[in-house]
């Protein structure tokens, strides 16, 4: 990857454009290689009660090491933005980072965002000068919103979490990235390489994901696979693809034929 | 005297401090968040807030998550 094309969000650069959450896992040794493996430089994670009664178990961060990774919180879990707010304002008393991944839910099944929810805690973490990473729907609209109250990137979804499914919206999210200026991160819904790779052939900044990797039956080979993965869409995107026709060109010259 | 800690009945002595209470649960103070009573606690006051009768206390910290 050339190595000058960073990303930088709100001052912060990134040398991955693949980002990775750490649930999921069969243990801490697991979730370490996967990340590893992946190459990536931001891990997301949540935020929980210390287990008090059994001091024995051992801390993600002694595996995780935050001066080696970018540390995200996020506020999974949260469905009103009380939750959501009380749930940054922790994280970032944890001094670990000042980045959010804000996450305000509207419902289990889906687990689709709460956007109205998720633009009032925006607006009010902006305000406490969080760098807001909001994970939110594949809507332009809103989108656009989350820019103008002050989120420096949006995380749109491309599928529900943990589903799998791949881009159910490829047009919606180019036109996310179109209407916005600023980096675009998918984040949800990826299942396989190819998902991942089309992601940021669309043009997307970064793909995050957890369960992809997490719940593949390798997950250190699946990891290894998505960091190829956006290393190449990642490429054809500046490349410039070539423009689809419904007919055929040949590739060799006429001239010279017998 | 008895505070709730993450939820459950504990007893400690009068004159506890959280930063005290932390050290006796053997938790490293550097990766934690602390709430007292739903306020939520600067570092720097975990040395300087003792702690009273019926206080409730929430320790927190970062798990493995990627998004619920």
């Amino acid at each position: 990857m050339d190595a000058h094309d960073r990303l930088v969000i709100a001052g912060h650069e990134f040398k991955s454009r693949l980002w990775v959450g750490t649930g999921k896992y069969k243990d801490f040794i697991e979730t370490q290689k996967a990340i590893e493996a992946s190459g990536a430089d931001v891990v997301t994670v949540a935020v929980r009660r210390v287990n008090i009664t059994d001091r024995s178990r051992e801390n993600l961060l002694d595996y995780i090491d935050p001066k080696k990774y970018t540390i995200l919180p996020n506020t999974a879990g949260c469905y009103t933005v009380e939750d959501a707010l009380r749930y940054a304002r922790l994280a970032r008393a944890a001094g670990v980072s000042d980045l959010v991944k804000l996450e305000v839910l509207g419902d289990e099944k889906t687990l689709f965002p709460d956007t109205v929810g998720l633009l009032e805690a925006a607006r009010i973490l902006v305000k406490e000068g969080f760098i807001v990473l909001p994970y939110t729907n594949d809507d332009p609209i809103v989108a656009k919103k989350l820019v103008d109250i002050g989120c420096p990137a949006v995380m749109p979804l491309a599928a529900p979490i943990g589903s799998g499914l791949g881009i159910r919206n490829p047009y919606n999210l180019k036109i996310i990235m179109e209407t916005v200026k600023v980096p675009i991160i998918v984040d949800a819904g990826v299942g396989t390489a190819s998902d991942a790779a089309l992601a940021m052939e669309y043009g997307a900044e970064a793909v995050l994901m957890n369960t992809a990797i997490a719940g593949a039956q390798d997950p250190l080979a699946m990891a290894e696979a998505m960091k190829y993965a956006v290393w190449a869409g990642r490429l054809a995107f500046k490349a410039g693809r070539i423009s689809r026709k419904l007919y055929a060109t040949a590739s060799s010259p006429i001239e010279g034929m017998l | 005297m008895h505070i709730q800690v993450n939820g459950e009945s504990r007893g400690v002595n009068h004159g506890t401090t959280v930063a005290v209470l932390l050290r006796d649960l053997n938790i490293r103070v550097d990766r934690v968040a602390v709430e007292l009573n739903l306020e939520i606690l600067a570092k720097d006051d975990f040395d300087t807030r003792f702690l009273q009768e019926g206080d409730r206390l929430e320790i927190l910290s970062f798990i493995g998550g990627g998004a619920v």
